[in-house]
Order: C-alpha cells, then structure tokens, then sequence
C-alpha cells in the first residue's frame, strides 16, 4: 500500500460550494442514469439467483400441468371455441408468473429497507422518481421475462403461435408487469417489516389471481364473481394477452353486459392504473421525515 | 445564505427534531471547520443519529436550521447530498453485487460516468485493500471488508464531509486499527472533513474537537484536551506499606482527601495538578511508597462528567434502539 500522501485524482477540488447547478439536460441525463443503474441491479440481482427464478416457476407449471391437466377432462372444451382447459389457462398461468414475481420483487424494496441499501439509495443526489422509475422498470423486466419463459410450454399444450402473436405478447406483458410493479411499489412504501409479506399475499396476490380470469373463463358466472372480475385490474391486464394467444374466437374474451371490451380499453385502462400506481409510488418515497 | 472562503463544513443552528412529543433534538448548535475531525458523542438515544439523519437530509428539521458545505440541509438537499459520504452504523452494501458494483451503483448515482469511474474507484479500492478482492460478491466479504468498501464508497465522489456513524462498532480490535488506519491516510490525502460517532475512547481521542450531546442538548464542546482539563483532576494512585496511615498523613498536611482501595490496591487520590502534587505528598509521608501513579482524566472521565454515565456503559445499555435509530422506521411517515 502506498503512504505516501498523494492526492487521489479529483482530490483537492473540493471546496465549498464545488456543486455545479444542474441544468435540466444534465438533471434528465443524471435520472436516466439513475434509471438504468437501479434497473442494472435489478436485473444482476436476479441472475444471481437461481433459486427464485426456479420457484417463481414452480407454481405456474403446477397449474399447467397438474391442475390443467387433471381439470381438462372435466372440461372439455371451454366456451366458444376449440380450445382445452390447458390451453385456456397458459397465458392465465404467464400472467400468474408476472404476478407473483412484480409483487415479489417490488415488495423486495422492504428487504433493501431491513438491510439498509435502500438508505444508500435515499441519500443520493438523485430525485425519487428515478429510484421508483429504475425500481419499476427492473422488476418489470424480470416479470415479463419469467411470464414470457413459459411461452416454451405453449407448443406442448398445443397451443402454436405465429411470430406476429409472440411480438404482440410481449409488450402486453411487459404492461402488466409494470403496472404490477408500481401497485408492489406502493403496497411495499407501506410496509414496515418482510413478516407482512404473508399477508400480502393472502390478502391481495391470491385474490387477484383468482378472481381475474386467469383460471376461468369469464363468461357465465354468478353475478357477484361477475361484477368482482370486472372490478379486479388484473383482469384487463390477462384478457388481452389470451386473446392475442388464443385468437378472438377461442378467448371468449371480457364482456360487460353483452358489450365486448375492446383491447384497445383494456390495455388503457391497465396502463392508466399502472401510470397512477407510479405516481402514488414516487410520492410516497418523497416524503421526509 | 453567504457563502465565503469561510464556510464551516457543517454550521447548525438551534436544530430541533420532534417525533410526536418526544423531543429528540433540543436546539443544539455547533459548526464544524473544513478539514476537522469532529466527534460528536453521547450516549444511545441522545439525538445522535437524529442530529446526522437531518444533517444527511433523511429528516426534515422541527425547528432551526442546519446547513452543509454551505448548503441548507431543507432548501438545497441535493446539493447537500451531493457534498456529503456516509457510512452508516449498519452495513448498507448490496449482498449480492460485487464490491465493483456496489461502487458503481453509487458512483453513477452521485454523477459519475465512463472512466471517471475507473479512475476515481482503483485507487480507492487499492487504499482499502480491496482491489483483489472487487469482482466477489460482498455477502462473501469479513465485517471488516464490508467496512472498508463502505468507507471506499463515501469517498468515490470526493465529498466535502464524510459521516461515520460509528464505522467500528461490532469490528474485532485489529480491524479497528487498520480501518483508522485507512482513516488516517485519506485525512492526510483528501483533507475531507469529517463528522464521527463512536463509543471507543481511543477514537474519540484522536478527534481535532468533540461535542458530548446528552439528551438532545449539547453538553460541552472542546479539544480532547481542553475537555479533559476542564474536568480538572488528575488520579494519584499510591501503594504503600501502611495506606490507612498514609491517607491520615496526607490529609492533615495537604488537606487531601484520599480514598484506600479495597483489596490492598492502594490509595487514591483525586488532586488538580498530580505531577505536583506528588513531590509534595513525599514531604508528609513517613511510609514507606512501593509505587506512585499518576493519571490524567480521561475522555470516559469526561464522558462520566456530563453525561453521568461511562461511555461503555451507553453503548450497552441500548434501551432506546429505536428512538436513537428513526431512521430505520421507514420512508413513508408523515
């Protein structure tokens, strides 16, 4: 180790007041940074594990395998089209995977609490907004990419898709990873402890799972499932994505009193609730003690 | 708000910090100059880390105001922000980036960019010793590492002050002297101010200044030594042959009086200028004197002074965790 006293480069330019005033090209390109930094780490984070890439997985393949396959008999075709019970839940069980896995990794905001990083983030001279922006584009990647993954599972369930439909798919699904995303965001600025976390989950994961569609068809059912499907956001963000997969006909997409949801409504409707979400989430990490 | 060659490195000024109705701040005010080492200690829930999270501008101020580098920790946080390194008293590391990342994360984050980075993070790395060991994840790194890459990480955009809140607790001895090693070598590099908590005397004495704060207020603020000598009694400890005659002999001629240990320890005395006294204590003594020694007062007598409680004994007695340590609590409250 060297002793003598040199001055480290950039030493000695700190006086008082060294802090250039940002100008706004400067300040956007410092919250892009920022953004892609806090997205980088997300994403390095993930890789390095396994472990949760492979149990994120675990439940979406029982429900395609295990329950899908032993319901399909029971089934037979489902409403309209030609389509089996486990065709009709695959893209259900990626929305499923996007689902747990936005909540998850958002909510892992409370581990960066616990452990401190989350700190080292909050001091730094970058606006809230990018940190909350880089966090939710980070978990949204990781979501979308562990729903696309189950794609590989579409031509053993039979269901074949065109180039086109998978260009299609993939952005839906990055929609609603994202949206999901910021709601994790906002669920996790206002959890104190991880203990909650079984909490969340029982209390909103689930329920919006099951009450979206995502395992059923959404055409005649009780009036009250009725009306709480069309009230659950999750359901137009799942919609979509089977009627790309599966075609119009065999989708048996969202209807509200006879009248059929255009895509076009669901995917706004998915992304207004997802702009809010971001909002709600950026203000929460703004405020000071 | 004038900024002048002067500027203090941290000026505060009647702070207060409420939660609720509990005072944890009570107006203090103090400043710090540019290049100092400035311990600010006290014990466990006397507004240590409140007075660093609003410094830090993790908190907003109650009342008064406090600037850093020159900038108001409310009104230009991000310039305060950008002016400031912290290395916090619990590891803030991401576990499962290597050291590099973890450095890099934080350098673009303080606007940093291409092969600044580089330039400004090898020789850090290098200082701390860390340089071979940059590319594993730091869940695979000593307490001690984690310290150093934390101290390597505060430095990386050349901050006017860096905050060490309490950066050896929980490190065994040895590391503790290497990390004020470190701390050393970056003081005579980079002359960064800094602004330390600690419950080590041994720290606390190597400070340029030291403010005690006990229960939200400043209680004394001087040089280690200014302080010591304000507590103005040194600690003459004698052992002789007989000590309850000694102690009968030095209390009629030098009207001292001295205390005779338990156990044969000897006999203690407590007098203004010990070297002094000493000479004159041998003119009364008839005695025979095995052994003379003679102690300046300590940081812990300091310590003991103002605060009615031994520097140790603060750190054990960590009853308010939380209230010293709000910061924890989360981003969210009102």
């Amino acid at each position: 180790m060297a002793t003598t006293a040199q001055p480290l480069p950039g030493a000695g330019v700190t006086d008082v007041g060294q802090v250039a005033p940002p100008t706004p090209e400067r300040a956007l390109v410092r919250n892009l940074r920022t953004i892609g930094m806090v997205w980088l780490r997300e994403i390095i984070r993930f890789r390095r594990t396994p472990a949760r890439i492979v149990s994120g997985l675990a439940q979406p393949i029982l429900f395609l395998f295990v329950l899908g396959a032993g319901i399909k008999p029971l089934v037979g075709q489902t409403s309209a089209g030609g389509v089996d019970y486990q065709q009709f839940i695959l893209p259900g069980v990626m929305a499923m995977s996007v689902l747990f896995s936005s909540l998850f990794s958002a909510i892992s905001i409370v581990w960066d609490r616990e452990f401190g990083f989350l700190r080292e983030m909050l001091v730094a001279p970058v606006s809230r907004a990018g940190l909350v922006l880089g966090k939710a584009a980070g978990a949204g990647t990781v979501a979308a990419g562990q729903g696309l993954i189950l794609l590989i599972a579409a031509p053993i369930v039979g269901v074949h898709l065109s180039v086109l439909q998978i260009i299609e798919v993939i952005p839906l699904l990055m929609l609603l990873a994202f949206a999901l995303t910021a709601f994790g965001i906002v669920i996790a600025s206002r959890m104190q402890r991880m203990e909650s976390f079984q909490m969340v989950m029982g209390l909103v994961v689930n329920p919006m799972l099951f009450l979206s569609g995502a395992i059923f068809p959404l055409a005649g059912l009780a009036t009250w499932l009725a009306v709480v499907t069309r009230l659950n956001p999750a359901t137009y963000g799942i919609d979509p994505i089977r009627r790309v997969m599966l075609g119009e006909s065999d989708a048996a997409p969202l209807t509200i009193n006879g009248w059929v949801v255009p895509i076009w409504t669901e995917v706004l409707i998915v992304l207004t609730l997802g702009v809010a979400m971001l909002a709600l989430a950026v203000r929460s990490f703004q405020r000071t003690e | 708000m004038v900024v002048t060659n002067g500027t203090k490195a941290v000026e505060v000024d009647g702070l207060v910090k409420r939660f609720g109705d509990f005072t944890a701040v009570d107006g203090i005010s103090f400043s710090v100059e540019p290049g100092e080492l400035f311990g600010f200690l006290g014990p466990n829930g006397a507004g240590k880390t409140t007075t660093i999270s609003v410094l830090c501008t993790l908190m907003h101020p109650s009342g008064g105001a406090a600037r850093v580098a020159g900038h108001d920790v409310v009104d230009a946080r991000n310039e305060v922000r950008s002016s400031i390194g912290l290395v916090f008293q619990e590891v803030t590391l991401d576990d499962y980036l290597t050291g590099e990342e973890n450095l890099r994360f934080h350098a673009v984050l303080y606007g940093l960019h291409g092969g600044e980075i580089k330039r400004r993070m090898d020789p850090l790395l290098e200082m701390v010793g860390l340089t071979d060991w940059a590319s594993q994840q730091t869940r695979f790194y000593s307490g001690g590492m984690k310290r150093r890459l934390e101290i390597a990480r505060g430095l990386l955009h050349t901050p006017r002050v860096l905050f060490l809140d309490e950066p050896t607790i929980g490190l065994d001895p040895q590391t503790r002297v290497h990390i004020w090693d470190y701390v050393d070598e970056l003081r005579a590099r980079e002359r960064t101010t800094m602004f330390l908590t600690t419950h080590y005397m041994d720290e606390a004495e190597r400070c340029d200044r030291i403010a005690i704060i006990d229960r939200g207020r400043i209680v004394a603020i001087d040089s280690p030594d200014a302080l010591k000598a304000s507590v103005g009694v040194d600690t003459v400890t004698i052992d002789t042959a007989d000590d309850v005659t000694a102690r009968d002999e030095i209390a009629r001629g030098l009207t001292v009086e001295g205390e005779v240990l338990e156990g044969g320890e000897g006999l203690r005395m407590r007098v203004p200028d010990g070297e002094s006294f000493v000479p004159r204590m041998f003119e009364h003594l008839t005695v025979g004197v095995r052994n003379v020694n003679v102690r300046r007062p300590s940081l812990d007598d300091v310590f003991i002074q103002y605060t009615g409680r031994d520097m140790r004994d603060a750190e054990a007695g960590a009853g308010d965790q939380l209230r010293s340590n709000p910061m924890v609590r989360g981003f969210r409250r009102g």
